[in-house]
């Protein structure tokens, strides 16, 4: 059996505040294989951004990795220094984040700041870069690359600037590709050509693609697997199909009845009582039983990860089905 | 037939930026320079009837926003009309004026943009109707629980800042202050877009009951095409300062007409689909400084015939109740 491409084990990411220790990430373990899309999905302070930044080893004191293991294709990224990792990012493990504009530099060509991510790691010449650069950009379906190749972030629209936060974050065909809310400020059209860019690219060159999303929807068309997280926690794993249409966990049915366009027209949505508890005073147990209709006793303790037959992980005392 | 709550006719709306002195020393000079300006709106009409549900959709740039800002009033448009009950708002004098302003009243995308952060949610949601007489200042503080009742706030909200509250509390602090006045139509501008899907289903739920409580209609725009189907009873589809459809909802989604409108709808990633192939829809939006001639969507259009080019399609009814803006639906019937 191969090795997955990435590997967490029991990640624990917390923050060391004056208020406390904030727990954004307590206790994550997925894993995703070449070629697969793993959607990682949760609301608002779930702890699924800084799950990413974890991987690349991105988390700013006051946070730090407490616990847990980040293993890419079986090397162990906590045991690397600084040049390690630097070395490693851009390079096997690339990110992409929501506000192309952040990654960009405005006062850099993007043929300039293409061929730099390769020349970083690699030993080309500028020429070689330059026509690595102008073939990034043509994959990810910007037309007359060559002219493009002199032009300043600025003078793309928002669609274009993060098609090149893509192509440099594809260009040294990295193993694994973290992708955080790529798509949220784009618009429905400029978001489907985004999401068909990446699923051929990713099936192209069988990288492992890792899709952090608040949107359902778009995990359900786009996602081999997806992983819940509520309050720093994976609460259910599976196959989209499973967890999509048989959730296990009752937070992942509230979520997934949530969405409107599940529901007739003036039927009430279902919706899910309360708000989230703040990552800096999570109560005891399972974080979810002050808002779950199943909550008992027994979610005063902390539910751990059943396996069912279906290949699923759920972690609930009173999961929808018999596991 | 009774006269539509709102009603606008033909209306445009153009944002030009004056010339600079460069600018202005050069034209006097014999150069040929034009101040830069934008149609965001180019000869729209849409309705809403008393306690009707009017959904509007668009991406980034089609004018969407300013069509709000011109529903509620707060801009005079360049060209055409806006009619409250029938009434030209433009000819309306003293007290008739300020009820039909009072009774339009717009819910922001982003609550704490637009709540004043020096305020309590008590001054926020009370000040509006104690100035315009609606209460006494004595019955304010009565006025001002009930109205946080109905959007499902404790009253104990009531002496908190915004900053203090969480998003949803806002997203309903900044609903209990447009009800405050008392309006029949609601104006909501991406209202749910910044929630997270729990908070969003029951701000949707708060919505539909007002509706069905108080009578209320809205104007409801969103580029959330999940949300408008849920919420709206017939729905107008924008695209760079023109409505290119609008029908009645679920005859919008069982069968749309124009080809944007098929591509948005292809396009909307649904709960039900998995593993999509998401086929792109070709291009960009055009910049509305300088929209394509003919029909606007032509560029994008797989349709797309030598007259789209140069002649722009008017909306007309293409079936009962069902208007679209497209030569194909004159020509033949779209396969």
């Amino acid at each position: 059996m191969t090795v997955a491409t990435l590997r967490v084990e029991n990640l624990r990411t917390h923050f060391f505040t004056r208020h406390g220790v904030v727990k954004a990430v307590d206790g994550v373990s997925f894993e995703v294989r070449a070629g697969r899309i793993l959607g990682l999905v949760g609301e608002s302070g779930s702890g699924k951004s800084v799950t990413g930044f974890s991987i690349l080893g991105l988390v700013d004191p006051p946070g730090r990795i407490v616990d847990g293991r980040i293993l890419l294709e079986g090397r162990d990224l906590r045991a690397l220094d600084a040049e390690g990792l630097r070395a490693l990012r851009g390079d096997r493990v690339a990110m992409v984040f929501q506000d192309p504009m952040m990654t960009l530099n405005p006062v850099l060509t993007i043929g300039t700041q293409l061929a730099e991510t390769v020349r970083a790691h690699r030993r080309v010449s500028r020429a070689a870069a330059r026509d690595e650069a102008r073939a990034a950009l043509a994959r990810v379906g910007i037309a007359s690359p060559d002219a493009r190749l002199a032009a300043y972030p600025h003078q793309f629209s928002g669609g274009m600037r993060q098609r090149v936060a893509i192509a440099i974050a594809l260009i040294n065909r990295p193993a694994l590709v973290i992708a955080d809310e790529p798509t949220t400020a784009l618009d429905v059209t400029i978001q489907g050509q985004i999401l068909a860019e990446m699923q051929s690219l990713v099936r192209a060159s069988g990288a492992a693609l890792v899709w952090i999303t608040h949107d359902l929807a778009v995990v359900a068309g786009l996602a081999d697997e997806v992983a819940v997280m509520y309050a720093g926690r994976i609460v259910e794993r599976g196959p989209v199909d499973a967890v999509l249409d048989r959730p296990l966990h009752p937070y992942t049915r509230g979520l997934v009845d949530s969405v409107p366009s599940r529901r007739a027209r003036g039927e009430p949505l279902r919706q899910i009582p309360g708000m989230a508890p703040s990552p800096a005073a999570l109560p005891a147990g399972c974080a979810f039983r002050s808002r779950c209709d199943r909550a008992s006793a027994a979610c005063l303790a902390e539910p751990g990860a059943t396996l069912t037959r279906d290949g699923r992980e759920v972690r609930c005392f009173h999961p929808l089905e018999a596991p | 037939m009774t006269a539509p709550l709102l009603e606008l006719r033909a209306v445009s709306m153009r944002f030009a930026r004056p010339l600079d002195t460069a600018a202005r020393i050069a034209r006097a000079l014999g150069a040929n320079v034009g101040e830069a300006a934008v149609h965001a709106l180019d000869g729209v009409s849409l309705a809403v009837a008393q306690g009707e549900v009017v959904g509007l959709v668009g991406e980034s740039g089609c004018g969407k926003s300013t069509l709000a800002r011109i529903a509620v009033g707060l801009h005079a448009p360049s060209a055409g009309e806006r009619l409250w009950k029938g009434r030209p708002t433009a000819s309306l004098r003293g007290d008739a004026a300020l009820r039909a302003r009072l009774a339009a009243q717009m819910i922001f995308q982003d609550p704490l943009a637009s709540l004043n952060p020096r305020m309590r949610v008590a001054e926020l949601v009370g000040e509006a109707p104690v100035v315009h007489g609606l209460v006494q200042r004595a019955g304010r503080r009565g006025y001002v629980a009930e109205l946080l009742e109905r959007v499902g706030l404790d009253a104990s909200v009531a002496r908190r800042y915004p900053h203090q509250l969480s998003g949803g509390q806002r997203a309903r602090v900044g609903i209990a202050r447009a009800l405050a006045v008392r309006p029949e139509l609601l104006v909501c501008d991406e209202a749910v877009a910044a929630l997270d899907v729990s908070v969003q289903a029951q701000v949707l739920n708060l919505f539909a009951a007002l509706r069905r409580d108080l009578g209320l209609a809205y104007l409801f725009i969103s580029h959330d095409l999940g949300v408008v189907r849920y919420l709206a009873d017939r729905v107008a589809v924008m695209y760079l300062g023109r409505i290119v459809e609008s029908a009645p909802a679920e005859a919008l989604f069982a069968a749309p007409r124009h080809p944007y409108t098929r591509a948005l709808l292809a396009e909307m990633p649904r709960l039900e689909v998995r593993r999509k192939r998401f086929a792109a829809v070709r291009g960009e939006i055009p910049s509305p400084l300088a929209p394509p001639p003919g029909c606007h969507f032509h560029p994008r259009c797989p349709h797309a015939m030598p007259r789209c080019r140069m002649q722009r399609p008017e909306l007309a009814e293409v079936a009962p109740g069902r208007f679209a803006a497209c030569f194909l639906d004159v020509t033949a019937e779209p396969q």
